[in-house]
């Protein structure tokens, strides 16, 4: 089925939204968002590939051998890049929040302020 | 909100989203066939252009090399910004142990772990050297080959705990080694500016034969100062979420 891996992105997307909507743990939370963002990597990889081509490194294969889209595979590295940074700084929240407040549970989290 | 209208709320939305998200995949061409142009035209250039069998390499330090500047610079303000997040709060202070040598309250590692940890530093960092300085021929480079070298650090923290962590990678040393691999990457690109070249033009001999190690001109030269960079940068996020953990105490105590 030609669809199939657009159709693995929205279901990623999904399961990983619902994880942050229900979500009772902020590093649960973190996980989910993770998981939403990993959509984004299936599709970027999805929408450059090219059927019975090669990864577009030339070291040991003719320059001219039919290769997928390496503009996409350099912008999924970004879309890594800022997810570890988005994590990295989520998580440093996180910790400071249950330090603050003793807990970690976003729906305990709503009733404190500051 | 209770928790299942949250629920529903949620389930609407999705409806809505994958609805629209069908909708738009209607437009898509199918998985496979692939329209182009960037891709065709760069997997045909980039190789005699750069001298770099990795194209993706060549696409992240040359064609795109100004967003990877903004990309590296997301990662620096990530490390500076965790520093400033876990900075001390009023009334909590160090535990002393850190300069007394004492490991605190660290949970001791178990032998087996510690010593399958230290087997493992020395592969990774080759492995870690290897990936920062091989961008230009294999899928790897500079952003891959600094989080494994971190990975190593990390390593050295399982099985020597906190204090080794922090001799064998002291802050003021990180931070500089940060600064350093950052600023290599803009000063490449600034260096091209003052010799009348656009901004990270590749202006470095491109070497003869492609794919080689001495080959690609500023790609390889980049993705090393990338690879220092993303390392130094996980160390001290690392190091400091440790710090939060094993050192700093509540004005309850904890």
């Amino acid at each position: 089925m030609s669809v199939f891996p657009y159709l693995v992105v929205v279901w990623v997307l999904a399961v990983g939204l619902y994880g942050i909507v229900t979500s009772r743990h902020l590093i649960h939370l973190i996980m989910c968002l993770i998981v939403v963002q990993s959509s984004t990597y299936v599709l970027l990889l999805a929408v450059g590939y090219r059927r019975g081509a090669v990864a577009p490194y030339f070291s040991d294969i003719p320059v001219h051998t039919p290769a997928v889209d390496p503009v996409v595979q350099a912008l999924a590295l970004t879309d890594v890049v800022v997810e570890a940074a988005v994590t990295a700084l989520l998580l440093a929240f996180a910790i400071q929040a249950q330090k603050r407040f003793g807990t970690l549970d976003p729906h305990e989290l709503v009733q404190f302020k500051g | 909100m209770s928790a299942s209208t949250r629920r529903w709320l949620f389930l609407a939305g999705m409806a809505g989203l994958a609805a629209f998200y069908l909708w738009g995949l209607v437009g898509l061409p199918g998985f496979g066939h692939y329209p182009g142009p960037y891709g065709l035209i760069i997997n045909k250039i980039a190789v005699a252009q750069t001298n770099a069998t990795g194209v993706v390499s060549a696409v992240n330090f040359e064609y795109r090399g100004f967003d990877t500047v903004g990309e590296e610079f997301i990662l620096f303000m990530a490390a500076a910004g965790v520093s400033v997040v876990l900075r001390h709060l009023r009334g909590e202070r160090e535990r002393p142990g850190l300069e007394q040598g004492i490991g605190a309250d660290e949970p001791s590692t178990s032998d087996a772990v510690a010593q399958a940890a230290l087997v493992f530093v020395g592969p990774v960092l080759v492995l870690g050297w290897w990936l920062a300085s091989h961008a230009q021929t294999s899928p790897s480079g500079g952003f891959q080959g600094g989080v494994v070298l971190a990975t190593a650090f990390i390593l050295i923290y399982l099985s020597g705990g906190l204090l080794t962590f922090r001799r064998i990678s002291p802050v003021a040393l990180t931070d500089a080694v940060e600064a350093v691999g950052a600023g290599g990457f803009a000063a490449i690109g600034l260096a091209a500016v003052l010799m009348g070249l656009p901004y990270l033009d590749n202006y470095l001999p491109l070497g003869i034969k492609p794919g080689a190690v001495s080959s690609s001109g500023t790609i390889a030269l980049i993705s090393f100062f990338v690879g220092v960079e993303v390392a130094a940068a996980l160390i001290l996020m690392v190091g400091e979420m440790l710090e939060q953990t094993l050192l700093v105490q509540g004005e309850a105590g904890s």
